[in-house]
């Protein structure tokens, strides 16, 4: 009787009773599986495929496939004026474009031998402008890690203030994120009117929001389980495998362009470069939130030391005429033209130049052959590098990790597929 | 600043250095490609110069090279490799830079792969070969990494038109999926 109960439960469910399973089938099955994560996928932020190996719930193997986002910036670097790059830049690192406007300058004007000849006001603007873009890129990278561990307060106080950066940029650039507001020899506008009160008000309100993020964050206990000891890097890895920036600096490799091979005005800014010692994610969170204060005090240094004067390279291959003359005499007009048809002339050469990007080191390579667009236009993105090493971290962790892992190691999309 | 690293590198290895330059501050090195590896050792090594950080490798494409305000002797003509791989390079200690270019000819686009002296150049190396085409000797997993399988050329060679279209067209027989059973025989 109970056999022909249980007969008719099989039949009815379509499964066995624990009891009438051999001892092989009670196991789990031991083949490897194959789970694909994205490209699609919330966490993956922008568009990125890992193709997990998993036996049961652990990594033996992720494959990151990249490529999904990538707009061929190189190709149309080569077929764009040197100006016309910098909208192309924006889109790179689209968390931070600020950085990359500079990057992409300071490459072409070194390539010019303009490096010491930016007026001062312009480098104090451009370096007032990156740290407001390092601001925003660790707040969008905190706020988004946490909201995907499953914190979206954090996530929300965080994106208020980064949005209050938004805004003041917008005042600035004249667009609230695609800015392009960096010129070779300069900036192509000054700050606006009562900047300074404003960013200071700002820089104090978003101080508060840290002190929150961190009071909901930092001895939160579903976070910090997550976050310690997960994806950790050692020093000589994170050297080996070329990470920078915060993943590198959590692991205790004391390297910020910033302060190694000082740029722009940065000498005379005074800041700390925090360490970290585990290389985990825990380390790569606290890390960025000391960045964000040391960013903050770079700001209110700068905005103290800014001194008045104009905002461009007089250097006539790079500053436009004044309009009043480009619309009264013939010479200004003829100059006007060519300076925006054929571009900014750059002699033929080749240069590496780099900055610290809000990933870490962001370098152009330009080949110049000495007429207004680049030979050729390589961008060092530093996303592309630390998704490299994104495969050894995930290694021997649960597909559960891959998740705060990813989100620390901060890929964006459009940089790392260029 | 690295002068230093250049003459110790002359020094050191004076057949493998083709020659060497500084324009603009960067200090290169045009290195013969058999020596490529070797050096790369060394420059990893040596305690005087310590190259422990990687960072970046890509290639220059010299087919279109015709540079205003220059000798017409500098453009480039069939007689000159069509290719150059370059290799940026940064030491954590000293805290200087390098850079190694290596000239490739257009009829043997191959160049040593340098993925096992730093692995960070595993990835460099893929988007090199995809972007240009040159074949990476050694490299332990070279396969496209932008772009898919089934892309015919390489774009961002200079004879790669930049308005040609290239839809995706899914090809069953070229066996892409890179997870499939190699894998199953190293879990124990």
């Amino acid at each position: 009787m109970a056999a022909d109960a249980r007969t008719l439960k099989q039949l009815v469910l379509g499964r066995k009773d624990v009891q009438d399973l051999s001892d092989i089938e009670q196991e789990l099955p031991p083949d490897l599986m194959t789970v694909n994560m994205g490209p699609s996928h919330p966490a993956m932020h922008g568009t990125v495929r890992i193709v997990l190996t998993v036996d049961g719930e652990k990594i033996i193997k992720g494959d990151v496939q990249p490529g999904y986002l990538h707009r061929c910036f190189e190709k149309e670097a080569e077929h764009a004026t040197y100006t016309q790059v910098f909208p192309y830049t924006d889109r790179l690192n689209y968390v931070s474009p600020m950085i990359n406007n500079c990057g992409w300058a300071m490459a072409v004007e070194k390539l010019m031998g303009l490096t010491t000849k930016i007026p001062r006001r312009a480098e104090y603007i451009r370096v007032i402008v990156s740290e407001m873009s390092r601001i925003t890129d660790h707040l969008t990278c905190v706020g988004a890690s946490a909201m995907e561990l499953g914190a979206f307060t954090p996530f929300l106080y965080l994106l208020k203030s980064r949005e209050w950066m938004y805004e003041l940029l917008e005042k600035v650039s004249g667009a609230r994120l695609t800015h392009s507001y960096v010129r070779v020899g300069g900036v192509s506008q000054d700050l606006p009117e009562n900047f300074g009160p404003e960013l200071t008000q700002v820089l104090d309100r978003t101080a508060e929001v840290m002190v929150e993020c961190q009071d909901l964050l930092n001895n939160n206990k579903i976070f910090h389980d997550r976050m310690a000891g997960i994806g950790a890097i050692t020093r000589e890895d994170a050297i080996r495998t070329g990470c920078v920036g915060p993943i590198a600096r959590a692991a205790g490799v004391d390297y910020d362009v910033r302060r190694d091979f000082p740029y722009s005005v940065y000498p005379e800014l005074e800041f700390d470069v925090p360490l970290g010692t585990t290389g985990d994610c825990y380390d790569r969170y606290l890390i960025r939130l000391e960045e964000l204060k040391q960013s903050m005090r770079i700001l209110r240094q700068c905005l103290v030391q800014i001194p008045e004067g104009p905002i461009m390279s007089d250097d006539h291959r790079v500053a436009l005429p004044p309009k009043a003359a480009t619309y009264n005499t013939i010479e200004s007009m003829i100059r006007h033209f060519k300076h925006i048809m054929d571009g900014v002339r750059v002699p033929a050469g080749e240069a590496y130049s780099f900055v610290e990007g809000g990933n870490g080191e962001l370098g152009f390579f330009i080949v110049a052959d000495g007429t207004g667009r680049p030979y050729k236009a390589y961008c060092r993105s530093p996303s592309f590098v630390h998704l490299s090493t994104a495969e050894m971290l995930f290694k021997d962790h649960f597909i559960a990790d891959v998740v705060p892992i990813f989100g620390m190691i901060n890929m964006i999309g459009g940089e790392c597929d260029k | 600043m690295s002068q230093k690293v250049l003459d110790a590198l002359m020094a050191a290895m004076p057949g493998a250095v083709v020659r060497t330059g500084s324009a603009h501050g960067d200090e290169t090195a045009w290195i013969k490609r058999d020596e490529l590896v070797a050096v790369a050792r060394w420059l990893r090594d040596d305690p005087k110069t310590l190259f422990d950080a990687p960072v970046f490798c890509t290639c220059t494409d010299w087919i279109d090279w015709k540079p205003q305000g220059r000798p017409p002797s500098e453009a480039w003509n069939e007689t000159k490799p069509r290719y150059t791989v370059a290799y940026q390079l940064r030491s954590v200690t000293h805290k200087h830079r390098i850079r190694l270019e290596v000239e490739v000819p257009e009829s043997d686009a191959r160049c040593p792969s340098l993925a096992d002296v730093w692995p960070a150049f595993n990835w460099q190396e893929r988007e090199t070969f995809d972007m240009y085409g040159i074949r990476f000797d050694g490299h332990p997993d070279l396969r496209r990494i932008y772009l898919y399988e089934e892309f015919v050329g390489y774009p961002l060679r200079k004879d790669y038109p930049k308005e040609k279209r290239q839809p995706l067209v899914r090809r069953d027989d070229l066996n892409l999926n890179p997870i499939k059973a190699p894998h199953a025989g190293e879990h124990k």
